[in-house]
């Protein structure tokens, strides 16, 4: 496939940027251009341990939306959780359905905190008028289950994520999901009482404010 | 100062309940007996699992004493763990055996037992920790990695101010100039908290917001551990957009939150901790 020239030579900058302040405005630049060519670049840089480029290479494959969802999908990095947790977290940003699945394993089976705080705010991002009407439901249901699952996570960052989800989430329940939206509060009211952390407690109450 | 590399573990902790499988009179034996890998783990163990016991807190005191754990370089390796398993325990009986641990020749020995007294909040080590601070206890021997370190100081300052040690400003101040940045910040978060009011405070909560901006990312971790840990409010937005790993952020901003929350008696949603939470929201 034929890149644009002008979309190759900023590749290749991002190639060969030799410092990570080299390596950071080479992204910034290349992210800039929001051109799908630029995508398998800005995956990989995901994996370079340079969270300045990271946070950036995120933004860009995020502008880009669903034209990066199968290829983020599709080079997801089992071995470096680094890698996944950014990719995770370009998946929750752009919202698309289609990272179900893998945000729902994400949340609740991933070995790193940092993978599952991701996914669990990604599950409360996803536009679902995206699916066919006749599986939103059905697929709701199952986030509703792993972000309530999410909630007695050992982390209270994954926690805190989770929280922040549900409450995403319930305020895009369609209106047939009711009882859904009654077992959200009342977890949410178990956290504001129970659990060991201020910080959750006060997100949980935060929560519940917005849905009245 | 807490390690920034440890930061991201497996979070494994209940599915992982397989390490859990010494028991406490297990465990004391192994501190006490011959192997000496099975010794460091033993004392791992019982800080892990937080294994409060008053035979646990004697046998971990007495190996505060070991002679049998030496590295080439003359390290206790064993030392170091049991001082830093009796921080975890919150047992107040340790607090004699740790003092004693500040003339310890290891400088890590010195490093854990300065963090475990904080920790305990033993009011009697004042004294002793300032004298480390001052240099005055004989025999003990700077890091090895960091020869300029004659003295874990970044330890005693955080601990010192954890104990409010009043005393000791003087003292901690000529710490803001020390040519190791690390120790500098560390100064900075003891004043902070030593400060009588909160406008005397500000000037070194808004050192630490500076220290964000600083280029070695190692540095940029130590500020943003050190302004979760006093929950300076103003940093809120600097910490937001500091370059480093969202997962430290959001501890750091975690502990501004709970500060806020502190202070604001049960009003979980006061407008400073609303604006908090959003920007922890973001950095999800």
């Amino acid at each position: 496939m034929d890149q644009d020239p002008q979309v190759s030579t900023l590749i290749q900058a991002v190639e060969q940027a030799n410092s990570p302040l080299a390596m950071l405005t080479a992204v910034r630049s290349l992210a800039a251009v929001r051109h799908p060519d630029a995508i398998p670049t800005l995956i990989e840089v995901l994996g370079f341990n340079n969270p300045g480029a990271a946070v950036t290479a995120v933004e860009g494959l995020a502008a880009l939306g669903s034209d990066a969802v199968l290829p983020l999908l599709k080079q997801l990095d089992d071995h470096n959780y680094g890698a996944r947790a950014w990719a995770i977290r370009a998946l929750a940003d752009i919202g698309d359905p289609r990272a179900l699945a893998v945000l729902l394993d994400a949340a609740t089976a991933d070995f790193a905190l940092s993978v599952r705080r991701a996914a669990a705010r990604g599950l409360g991002n996803l536009t679902w008028t995206q699916l066919p009407e006749a599986e939103i439901p059905e697929a709701q249901v199952h986030a509703v289950t792993a972000l309530l699952q999410a909630t007695h996570d050992s982390e209270w960052i994954v926690r805190y994520a989770a929280v922040a989800g549900l409450q995403m989430l319930a305020q895009k329940l369609s209106p047939a999901q009711g009882d859904r939206r009654k077992v959200i509060q009342q977890r949410l009211e178990q956290l504001l009482a129970d659990d060991p952390v201020a910080s959750i407690q006060a997100r949980s109450q935060l929560a519940l404010s917005k849905l009245g | 100062m807490s390690s920034a590399s440890s930061f991201e573990n497996s979070g494994l902790s209940s599915a992982s309940a397989g390490v859990c499988t010494l028991s406490l009179e297990q465990a004391i034996e192994y501190l006490r007996g011959s192997d000496l890998s099975l010794r460091v783990y033993a004392a791992w163990w019982l800080g892990r699992f937080r294994i409060d016991d008053i035979r646990a807190v004697a046998a971990l005191s007495e190996a505060l004493a070991d002679e049998d754990d030496r590295t080439v370089a003359g390290g206790y390796p064993l030392r170091r763990s049991a001082a830093r398993a009796l921080g975890k325990l919150g047992n107040q009986s340790a607090v004699s055996a740790l003092m004693s641990s500040l003339g310890c020749s290891d400088f890590h020995v010195r490093e854990a037992a300065a963090q475990s007294l904080g920790i305990l909040g033993a009011q009697e080590s004042i004294a002793k920790l300032t004298e480390l601070l001052k240099n005055e206890v004989a025999g003990t021997e700077a890091s090895l990695e960091e020869p300029e370190l004659i003295q874990p100081y970044d330890a005693v300052l955080e601990a010192l101010g954890a104990l409010g040690a009043s005393a000791a400003v003087p003292v901690i101040e000529t710490f803001l100039q020390h040519p190791v940045e690390r120790v500098q910040y560390a100064a900075a978060r003891a004043l902070y908290q030593l400060s009588e009011t909160a406008s005397a405070a500000r000037q070194y909560g808004d050192f630490l917001i500076q220290a964000l901006s600083h280029q070695k990312l190692q540095l940029r971790r130590a500020a943003l551990a050190d302004l979760g840990a006093i929950g300076y409010l103003p940093a809120a937005g600097a910490i937001a957009s500091a370059l480093a790993e969202n997962s430290l952020k959001l501890i750091a901003l975690k502990g501004l939150l709970e500060k806020q929350l502190e202070q604001s008696e049960g009003d979980f949603l006061c407008e400073e901790s609303v604006k908090v939470m959003q920007m922890m929201d973001a950095l999800l």
